[in-house]
């Protein structure tokens, strides 16, 4: 059985906003598939007691003084944007 | 024969002396670079007119105190994952192929600091995602040692500059042992430092918790040189560590005396190569010699390393690559005419094969139903990785192995299957998970094609994986031999 369907590779392609076609998703779902599986290995693993480490070292909230500081200039935030318009990032309608 | 075969602190001496200028060396590395990069392809774009304009004014300063640090004036190789203020930098993705960042990384920073020359920017895995640089989305870089082989990867194009002697040294970064395994591959010295050593700002994030730049270089002392220049706490980074940097130079001691070795018996075994395993115990051999002890240990969850790494990475990847939208920077899909269209075809474009699995596959990881199976599962296996490290350690100095199961494997040889590519990295990924640092320095040859002994530490000792790679390289004379360019 497989642990991914077809439906499921479209449903997460759109979840992360990529455009697949029906070609990609019959390849996604069987690379995908053999992935998944390769990694149900965990499965073996007594995990019950175990705490999960998100990250290696024992860093607390990281804080530094709220000081205001000058942001960037316009021109620098606009210098690689692909379409811009009055000094704004252009893009197409949101709102139909 | 390059003016890069030899080390940082003989070049130093040169400049020194005024035998040759900054702009001889910046000279020397683009004559390299035109001599062989047709062939090794490391480069992806070339920072010529202000290379030469600042190796001019550098030379002004040869013979004053301002020349005294010891990488005045050498050129450098950066990987195109790390941003530079005005120079190109794409991550070797289209999605990013007129990318101009606006300000430079910490490192780059760091770097400049110290006087050195940045020459180009360094072919690699589109965002790092690879491990034999043929998901560079612009060319395929090829092993100095024979160009029908891969160089490795991510940091392909770092190493093979170096090994090639187009650049004295340069930064590559490691998520699952794209430092290690390349360096490797190419012959030459490659450090991932501890996790939080190095600042990460500036670095195109692939998984933000196993992401650590660091140098490759043609010797342990170089190695140690470009370390101390970059490592240390960042207010940029709050994930880099306020710990104390060491002199890592005044570690090259050559004595490793005493000193206590695990070698895991799960990273000799099995799908290891004969010839890998050989070298290995050949190298231990040596360190005996020179009065060091070793045994074998046992890191017995390394068999589920893999697994962990992939559904970890992707996932922390799914949700980094988020930010390139086709909005305010990078590729944009010219057929969108509504905003979720744009979205999706831009990074539809823009995005190579191996980069959409991953974040297909740590979407799907995360997404609601699975995250607890797969994401959480794999967070909790993380931490049985570490222990068995913390386990070792415990009684052991450092663990020795092999940096990769096998030499560098041919162009094309495994790109049709991921699994067997992730295979690749088995020996290096764990060290990733566990945040420690290691480094690969040369150890034999296989048919022509070097092999590298992997060197790993405790947390924030680099100093104590310096002293035993140092001392190894220094009784040995793999890391003399040149490719035959």
């Amino acid at each position: 059985m497989s642990r991914i369907s077809i439906e499921e590779v479209k449903h997460v392609a759109h979840l992360a906003r990529l455009a697949i076609t029906e070609e990609e998703a019959v390849n996604f779902q069987k690379q995908l598939d053999a992935i998944i599986t390769f990694s149900e290995q965990l499965n073996e693993l007594d995990t019950e007691n175990v705490e999960p480490t998100s990250h290696v070292l024992d860093i607390k909230n990281v804080l530094r003084e709220d000081v205001s500081k000058e942001g960037l200039p316009q021109e620098l935030v606009l210098k690689n944007a692909p379409d811009q318009q009055d000094g704004q990032i252009k893009v197409p309608p949101i709102i139909e | 024969m390059s003016l890069f075969d030899q080390k940082v602190s003989d070049l130093h001496e040169q400049l020194h002396k005024k035998e040759i200028s900054v702009s001889d060396l910046v000279e020397e590395s683009y004559k390299r670079i035109a001599e062989v990069d047709t062939q090794v392809a490391a480069f992806l774009t070339l920072d010529e007119e202000r290379a030469r304009s600042q190796a001019k004014k550098l030379d002004e300063k040869l013979g004053t105190d301002e020349a005294k640090g010891l990488l005045f004036g050498m050129p450098i190789g950066v990987k195109d994952n790390i941003v530079t203020k005005d120079l190109r930098t794409t991550a070797a993705s289209q999605i990013l192929h007129n990318f101009n960042p606006i300000y430079d990384a910490t490192v780059v920073k760091k770097l400049q600091e110290a006087e050195t020359i940045t020459i180009g920017k360094l072919n690699m895995d589109e965002f790092a995602m690879g491990s034999s640089t043929e998901n560079s989305s612009f060319k395929k870089t090829k092993n100095p040692w024979n160009i029908e082989t891969v160089p490795g990867g991510s940091s392909g194009g770092s190493a093979a500059a170096v090994a090639a002697g187009e650049v004295p040294f340069s930064l590559g970064s490691d998520t699952g042992g794209s430092i290690r395994q390349p360096a490797s591959f190419c012959g030459v010295v490659g450090l991932k430092p501890t996790y939080g050593r190095v600042s990460r700002f500036g670095l195109i994030a692939f998984a933000s918790s196993l992401d650590q730049i660091g140098p490759i270089t043609r010797t342990v002392e170089d190695n140690a040189y470009v370390l101390q220049a970059i490592a240390g706490v960042d207010p940029m980074d709050s994930t880099s560590a306020d710990v104390e940097v060491p002199s890592y130079v005044n570690a090259l001691t050559g004595d490793v005396k005493g000193l206590k070795i695990g070698v895991p018996k799960e990273y000799i075994g099995e799908g290891v190569n004969p010839e890998v395993r050989e070298s290995v115990l050949k190298a231990l051999a040596t360190l005996e010699k020179l009065g060091a002890t070793w045994e074998e240990v046992s890191l017995p969850h390394s068999k589920y390393a893999l697994s962990t790494y992939y559904l970890l990475s992707s996932s922390e990847a799914s949700a980094n690559l988020a930010r390139f939208d086709g909005v305010r920077y990078g590729y944009r899909s010219p057929n969108s005419n509504n905003l979720m269209d744009l979205y999706k075809n831009s990074r539809a474009e823009g995005f190579g094969d191996e980069v959409k699995r991953r974040i297909m596959l740590g979407t799907f990881a995360l997404s609601s139903g699975y995250y607890d199976a797969y994401y959480k599962k794999a967070q909790k296996a993380r931490t049985l990785i570490k222990k068995d490290f913390e386990d070792v350690f415990a009684k052991y100095d450092v663990i020795v192995g092999p940096t990769t199961p096998t030499p560098a494997f041919r162009i094309g040889e495994k790109t049709s299957d991921p699994l067997t590519m992730y295979a690749n990295d088995i020996l290096t990924i764990p060290v990733n998970l566990a945040g420690v640092p290691g480094i690969s320095v040369p150890c034999g040859f296989d048919q022509g094609l070097p092999l590298g002994l992997q060197i790993i530490g405790k947390h924030f000792d680099e100093a104590t994986v310096y002293r035993v790679a140092h001392a190894f390289e220094q009784a040995t004379d793999f890391h003399k031999q040149k490719p035959g360019l």
